[in-house]
């Protein structure tokens, strides 16, 4: 089972390894964890996905929630939030597969940011499934250099939101 | 006023006694300002006791200890303390010094990154960057050690910040973290259920944990079982929540326990866990309890609750807020029939003993001994074999049994005892050890003498580490490996360097010597001799 994180902790200088300290002491997974800052300077947010049996993934909850440095803690599930994912490619091209890759690139919203005469950089922007997908179309093109950030998720609007 | 000052200020503040600890050049400042304050300080032999004899004043005291040590190797040797104060919740606040700010992270001399080390086991940490924040770091460090679940918190101090100016020093009168808040009372609608099951039960039980002294609920607790007549059983922190010798109070659980209290847990029908762990040593099989049960769990750490068992009943709270809460309702849970069992079973299972008779038998010796000590008389067991059987058979009465029952550290109870001595001077205090965990903390025999404290040390000698070596007796057929200790040291001639009295028993019928022993009015240390090859298991 997966669940998503969303973690508001004060912005402060070790608290990401007293976070990610803690998923490592207790063997909790880390499937991604992306840390930013929130509006407020005082805050940062981490949305950290993670896997496991229900009992871990209730555990991880009132772990986080333990620690001092943690404000407020919320899980959802994928189908409860919108999450995304970046991801940067760079590619070898030549002339026989350009035309394929700019084709996938379309078909999966991916844009081209960077090139030079021999490699692509391709940035998509999308679901973690999405980004799988367009991963796998690339799988007969030499990928020279990955880079991912890693899931980040909000839970869907409510107009209870405040 | 320098870093150095307001420290100390926030520490009188705190209306703090004593000090524990061991100076070097990172912590000289604050040990300079103390000079001028009425504060004691007690300067241990290794930095490791400073936490443990900190841990025996909070725990006898309910107030939080404090200890002080250098940077470096200063840190790091408490560091087995406070991991120790963190496995039994006991709250502390650890003072370290710390290298000049602006060499952080360079590895010059006597640099150790403590906050670092410390982080899986402390309650919180800080290290302190800015002289200004010292009055609020301290308030917060003493609210996080006492409030909740207790614990130690750290804080590393580096020497530029206590040698700077602060000004406008003002303690704060309250704690302002918007992430900690921990719960006290417990949820009203889930007490209700807790009534009903027990109320519903046929054969309830109580398991009770050290989280009932932390909470100072021993007379609430006691109160609510007299009055709904539910049996109670006990982890190994939990024992003295309940008098031993309490009609309804079956002795500890777990592979080192009662069999009639493990026949209590196993068959009754529903449970009630107080401020317990669930942890391996007190149930091995978590699943057990759960299975065909109703399962409540009562704790003030939301974390533990389902973490090794999964209730049917969690209950976040403080155990002395909840179970005064409880004894406004009148709960009749009595069934005699379930306690005649009960009574039945405790006639019955005993771990039979096969003394020999060329030796004193573990279990004459400590039975003399609680007989003979002062009813309200504090009990320090160490690690090891003295431990279960101390467990086993020492009475509480209105005492209080110490022992490090979360991280099992050996050497725990020398250091622990002075600590409760300090504290409670007019009260006996005995630490029980054996040769090999006397030996860790030997050094702390020249503290107890400087301090002209009145310990009592008794030494249950077998020249073995021998709870590991009965480990290894079951386990590996007698294969022994690194468990033999020699005979050394000569106690008697330790306890004359030392200026300590010395006493020694060899058979059970030189019994008698321990009320000399106790009587004295220095210090002492008596010398048991036990059979080498004595199992607590039986």
């Amino acid at each position: 089972m997966k669940k998503i994180y969303s973690v508001m902790v004060e912005n402060r200088s070790g608290v990401l390894s007293k976070v990610s300290g803690l998923f490592a002491r207790r063997c909790f997974n880390i499937d991604s964890l992306v840390v930013g800052e929130t509006f407020d300077p005082e805050v940062s947010n981490m949305t950290i996905v993670s896997s496991g049996d229900e009992r871990t993934l209730e555990q991880i909850e009132k772990q986080l929630n333990k620690k001092l440095d943690v404000i407020k803690v919320k899980t959802f599930n994928e189908e409860q939030s919108v999450s995304r994912e970046l991801m940067l490619i760079k590619v070898k091209y030549n002339k026989n597969n350009r035309k394929d890759i700019l084709e996938i690139c379309e078909i999966c919203s991916a844009e081209i940011v960077d090139m030079s005469k021999t490699h692509i950089m391709i940035q998509i922007c999308n679901t973690p499934e999405k980004i799988a997908v367009f991963r796998s179309m690339l799988s007969g093109i030499s990928v020279v250099e990955v880079a991912r950030t890693g899931t980040l998720a909000l839970p869907k609007c409510n107009d209870k939101d405040n | 006023m320098n870093g150095a000052d307001a420290i100390i200020k926030c520490l009188e503040e705190e209306k703090v006694k004593y000090v524990f600890g061991y100076p070097g050049v990172a912590i000289c400042p604050f040990y300079n300002s103390i000079l001028s304050s009425d504060i004691k300080t007690v300067l241990v032999r290794t930095e490791q006791s400073a936490a443990h004899m900190a841990s025996g004043l909070a725990r006898t005291t309910g107030t939080v200890g404090v200890c002080a040590v250098t940077s470096g190797p200063g840190a790091t040797n408490l560091l087995t303390g406070i991991a120790t104060a963190f496995a039994d919740s006991i709250p502390l606040v650890c003072i370290t010094g710390q290298v000049n700010s602006s060499l952080l992270g360079s590895d010059v001399f006597q640099e150790a990154d403590v906050t670092g080390a410390a982080e899986s086991f402390v309650k919180y940490s800080y290290l302190i960057k800015n002289v200004n924040d010292i009055p609020r770091i301290m308030k917060e460090a003493f609210h996080i050690a006492s409030t909740g679940r207790k614990g130690p918190v750290l804080i590393d101090v580096p020497i530029d910040i206590q040698n700077a100016v602060i000004k406008n020093f003002k303690y704060p009168e309250e704690v302002n973290m918007r992430t900690y808040k921990p719960t006290v009372k417990g949820n009203g609608m889930q007490l209700k259920r807790l009534v009903s099951a027990l109320e519903k039960a046929k054969r309830p039980l109580i398991c009770v944990g050290g989280g009932v002294a932390l909470s100072n609920a021993e007379s609430e607790l006691r109160k609510f079982v007299e009055k709904s007549n539910i049996p109670v059983v006990s982890t190994m922190m939990g024992i003295g929540a309940m008098p031993t010798e309490h009609p309804l109070y079956f002795g500890m659980v777990g592979n080192n326990g009662k069999p009639y209290a493990n026949k209590a847990i196993r068959e009754c029908d529903t449970l009630l866990m107080v401020g317990a762990r669930v942890a391996d040593r007190a149930v091995n099989q978590p699943d057990f309890l759960t299975d065909h049960k109703v399962m409540i769990h009562m704790d003030v750490d939301p974390a533990e609750i389902g973490k090794n068992i999964g209730p049917t009943i969690p209950i976040v709270g403080d155990a002395k807020a909840i179970f005064e809460e409880l004894n406004k309702e009148d709960i009749n849970a009595s069934e005699p029939e379930w306690l005649n069992k009960l009574y039945e079973y405790k006639k019955e299972l005993n771990i039979k003993r096969f003394p020999d008779s060329k030796y004193v038998d573990p279990q004459e010796f400590i039975e003399y001994l609680s007989d003979k000590m002062d009813e309200d008389g504090i009990y320090v067991a160490d690690v090891g074999q003295n431990q279960i059987w101390s467990c086993a058979y020492h009475v509480v009465k209105k005492g209080r049994f110490l022992t490090s029952g979360g991280m099992g550290t050996m050497g725990y109870s020398i250091p622990a005892a002075l600590g409760a001595k300090l504290a409670n001077p007019g009260k006996q205090v005995i630490a029980v050890c054996g040769d090999g965990s006397f030996q860790m903390s030997m050094c702390e025999l020249a503290t107890i003498k400087q301090e002209n404290a009145n310990v009592k040390i008794i030494v249950f000698k077998n020249g073995y580490l021998g709870m590991v070596r009965e480990y290894q007796h079951f386990t590996y057929k007698d294969n022994y490996s690194v468990v033999e200790l020699n005979d050394y040291p000569d106690l008697e001639a330790l306890a004359k360097a030392y200026d300590f009295d010395y006493f020694k028993v060899t058979l059970d019928k030189e019994l008698s010597r321990t009320d000399k022993f106790l009587a004295s009015d220095n210090p002492g240390i008596m010398e048991v001799n036990i059979n080498p090859m004595d199992i607590v298991k039986g």
